[in-house]
């Protein structure tokens, strides 16, 4: 951790190209005041996004960002974690990115616990390509690709991390950026996976899922609840259409996948010497009598 | 009598032990000083189903089978009907005499039965059934007269992890084998002697030489989802990733594979990748994104033939135009195809140089053949001293020094731009799958995006210019016929060029070890000057050759391919040129 680090260090000179009134402005102050919030300055966060509107993002923050491809990014982002665990690595992506083309490294993800926090910018349309349903576009969506109206059920995120094994699961809304960045910093706090679900208001291609539509059924969980109550989480993570919690849903302690790596003991492999002999001590020449 | 040359071929199920035993007897052989080469020959399935394992020595080094078996070994009657014909004349058949053969079997055939009762000798000897391979091995050396000893030391080694009884028992059981092949008094005229007083050697296979070669190369996370061929270099490498340090991740999916391969070479790893050709299928877009973001990874491509799931567990060369051009757009790559196990070796070891020094994606195209053949080599065929170069990575100590901002992707005369990894306070960087300026920042300006693609495509150039040196050639500089090819059909050209010069007909082999960017002049001028260029390729469409005529001009007519999903013998290639040769 750097020792003063302040919301200006993660000033970027570009300008986004996001539709006024979209979310994603707001989700990119939570970003950036939650990662100051936690002390870390720019160089010590990677944030990996896939393709889509909210995967610009690293784009307008100084940070170092790996733009990748669509539906790869928490993919790109394990491997990034594996190889040098002292990062904080932090994957933004919308909802066609993590729950339809790459969802199923979100499932695996969320039973590896592997130490990344997901963001996802959770907007139920797809954006960038003009307005077609999403996998968390709700049923009857009319579309462009959905005359008629979505025919699916939507994902259901926060269920689903639930029984995929997620250690840390929240829901929060972009039309509430104090308390975004509260989830954000804790998310990225925690030890292992984290899934930070954004309703994210598009106020060009879904205008029914407007700031207003969400101020009218969005709750902040009070501290009564008890996260790491994995019942009282089931309970909660069902609670979905006329009233929808915001906050921490579910948290748990769970050793990560990287510190159960046997070749991470002695810290990321990326500061260690690449000769395997200086690094392990092993005699490559000893190593080759397994073969005579 | 036949000395220390001859094809021993042992045919049974699935799941009867036929790879260990082909392995251990393989072993044995080299011990005593012979040169064994052995490849497997196995189905898609775990259990029944007929594989063999086959098993050629000699005197000296050999790079290939050869068409006709001296002496099969049945470990089932299936394998007797099944391998018949492949006997050469004087040769022998090898069975359990309990097995319910037709009476007429070997009528009029120059074919000598040698029934044994391997099972019995098994369940008598060991207490066993499963052990009736290692009573056939024992008869093995009954008939040819080899030193059991040898057998016997690799038994006591292979299975002493099993515990002293299980190591008695087979050695019991090896010894009866033998005794009774002996007690017989077959006569057959081939006779294996062992020659001491080699160095040591070893018994490696193209996979494990591959993954050795990594590992020396520097390669320290590794991620891979299994697919046939590929697998062995995951699983070798897995054993030993804990007292060597490297990070293994068998993922979800390929797609997860390469992905993570990209997110801890960006972060400074040396990432591997391994897979086979659907594998590779799936990954094609993120090569591009290594290509664009100018991520260093290896990704060993181990052939199969396909398309789709084609022959899970054979041979091909059928992915080469794949591994060169797949891509949207123009997409930087280097791609290696070593022929031999030496190669596999020495493939491995460069890779990762090449990868980190051009910051791109590396591919190692070798196949099953390669893969799966075992030889013995001298251990210093395979130097393990390490020299690592990283190329233009930028160290702490550079960074400190540099002045203004950093420009990950910044235009330099050679392409390379020099390489901060993410964590340093002074290179603070971002880069994208998008067009990109200089910092990696996205663009669409056209003059920019015409700049970058020249930067990253001239990395290539580079390389070809730095890096590589052509084809390889065995044989004379001049010949009347110059073979062309590329991976495992190398032992198969070798030995049918050596057939050729020693009768009398001068024949030279290039084989290219780098496959892309190809060198393209000196290609030319030998195509242009020999009498008969002749392309050999385990793919149906020649791909090396289309390559080949595409990067020269130069014509490739006379081509001799095979994709049947079997590798090719010298006989095989023997045949093709005297019919060629007869047309003309």
């Amino acid at each position: 951790m750097s020792e003063e680090v302040s919301l200006s260090d993660y000033q970027y000179p570009t300008e986004p190209t996001w539709c006024p009134g979209c979310g994603d402005f707001a989700i990119l102050r939570s970003v950036k005041a939650s990662l100051t919030d936690l002390g870390l300055a720019p160089h010590e966060s990677l944030i990996v996004s896939g393709i889509g509107c909210g995967s610009k993002l690293p784009h307008y923050m100084n940070v170092n960002g790996f733009h990748s491809v669509h539906g790869r990014p928490v993919a790109v982002a394990t491997g990034a974690k594996m190889a040098n665990p002292d990062m904080n690595v932090v994957v933004t992506a919308g909802d066609g990115d993590s729950y339809g083309i790459g969802g199923n490294h979100f499932l695996h993800a969320c039973r590896r616990n592997i130490g990344i926090t997901q963001i996802v910018e959770d907007n139920r349309v797809y954006g960038l390509t003009k307005g077609q349903y999403s996998p968390t576009s709700h049923q009857g969506f009319v579309t462009k690709t959905s005359p008629e109206g979505a025919i699916e059920p939507p994902v259901r995120p926060v269920p689903t991390a639930l029984t995929s094994g997620a250690t840390f699961i929240a829901r929060t809304f972009s039309g509430s950026v104090k308390e975004m960045t509260k989830i954000l910093a804790k998310a990225m706090d925690h030890e292992g996976y984290a899934l930070v679900d954004v309703l994210q208001p598009c106020v060009t291609f879904n205008p029914g899922r407007s700031y207003d539509f969400y101020n009218d059924l969005v709750y902040e969980l009070d501290d009564d609840y008890d996260p790491t109550d994995r019942k009282a989480a089931e309970e909660k993570a069902k609670e979905w259409g006329d009233r929808i919690p915001l906050g921490v849903i579910y948290e748990e302690d769970r050793p990560t996948y990287e510190e159960q790596v046997p070749a991470l003991s002695e810290g990321p492999i990326v500061n260690r010497s690449l000769d395997p002999e200086e690094r392990s001590g092993v005699d490559l020449e000893e190593l080759k009598r397994e073969f005579i | 009598m036949i000395k220390n040359d001859m094809t021993i071929l042992i045919g049974g199920d699935a799941g009867q032990g036929i790879q260990s035993t082909g392995n251990g007897f393989i072993q044995s052989l080299t011990r005593a000083g012979l040169f064994p080469f052995g490849r497997q020959d196995y189905r898609s399935r775990i259990r029944g189903g007929h594989n063999f394992f086959e098993i050629r020595v000699s005197g000296e080094q050999i790079y290939t089978h050869t068409d006709g078996v001296d002496l099969l070994v049945a470990l089932t009657e299936d394998s007797v009907g099944k391998h018949l014909d492949e006997i050469v004349p004087g040769g022998g058949v090898l069975y359990d005499e309990n097995f319910d053969l037709d009476s007429g079997t070997f009528e009029g055939r120059d074919v000598q039965p040698f029934p044994v009762p391997f099972t019995s000798i098994a369940t008598d000897e060991g207490g066993a059934k499963v052990m009736a391979n290692t009573a056939a091995i024992g008869a093995v050396a009954g008939l040819t007269g080899f030193d059991i000893s040898y057998i016997n030391r690799i038994v006591e080694e292979n299975f002493a992890v099993k515990g002293d009884s299980v190591v008695e028992n087979n050695v019991q059981v090896a010894e009866a084998g033998k005794k009774y092949a002996e007690s017989k008094g077959y006569e057959f005229d081939y006779d294996l002697s062992p020659l001491p007083g080699k160095p040591d050697r070893m018994v490696i296979d193209g996979n494990q030489a591959f993954a050795l070669g990594a590992l020396t190369g520097g390669c320290n996370f590794i991620s891979a989802y299994p697919m046939t061929p590929s697998t062995s270099i995951l699983e070798w490498l897995t054993k030993h990733s804990a007292e060597l340090d490297i990070v293994i991740k068998q993922p979800e999916s390929e797609l997860a594979a390469i992905n993570m391969a990209i997110g801890a070479g960006h972060v400074g790893a040396r990432s591997l990748v391994t897979t086979s050709g659907g594998g590779f299928s799936l990954m094609v877009e993120s090569l591009g994104l290594a290509g664009m973001t100018e991520t260093p990874i290896v990704i060993a491509e181990v052939q199969r033939p396909g398309p789709s799931t084609g022959l899970p567990t054979r041979t091909g060369q059928g992915d080469l135009s794949s591994v060169v051009f797949a891509s949207q757009g123009d997409s930087p790559r280097l791609v290696l195809a070593p022929a031999t196990i030496e190669e596999a070796f020495q493939a491995g070891k460069r890779a990762f140089d090449l990868a980190e020094k051009y910051q791109l994606p590396v591919v190692v195209l070798s196949d099953q053949h390669l893969a799966d053949s075992i030889r013995a080599v001298p251990p210093e065929e395979f130097d393990t001293s390490v020299d690592i170069d990283r190329g233009e990575l930028l160290s702490a100590e550079d960074l400190e020094d540099l002045e203004g901002d950093y420009l990950r992707h910044e235009f330099t005369e050679s392409g390379v731009s020099p390489r901060a990894v993410p964590g340093n306070k002074k290179a603070v960087y971002k880069t994208t799958g998008n067009e990109h300026d200089e910092r990696g920042d996205i663009t669409e300006d056209p003059d920019l995006r015409t700049r970058m693609m020249d930067k990253r495509m001239k990395k290539v150039d580079k390389a070809l210019e730095s890096e590589f040196s052509g084809p390889l050639l065995y044989g004379p500089e001049t010949a009347d016929i110059t073979f062309i090819g590329w991976g495992s059909t190398y032992g198969a050209v070798r030995e049918a060029v050596d057939r050729l010069n020693e009768g009398g007909t001068k024949a030279s082999f290039y084989h290219f070890d780098e496959i892309w960017p190809l060198e393209a002049g000196e290609i030319k001028d030998l195509l242009e000057s020999s009498r008969r260029t002749l392309l050999v390729e385990n793919n149906y469409s020649g791909q090396l050759a289309s390559l080949i005529t595409r990067e020269t001009g130069a014509e490739t007519p006379d081509r001799i391919l095979k994709y049947d999903g079997r590798p090719f013998t010298p006989e095989m290639i023997l045949a093709e040129v005297r019919d060629l040769e007869e047309v003309e």
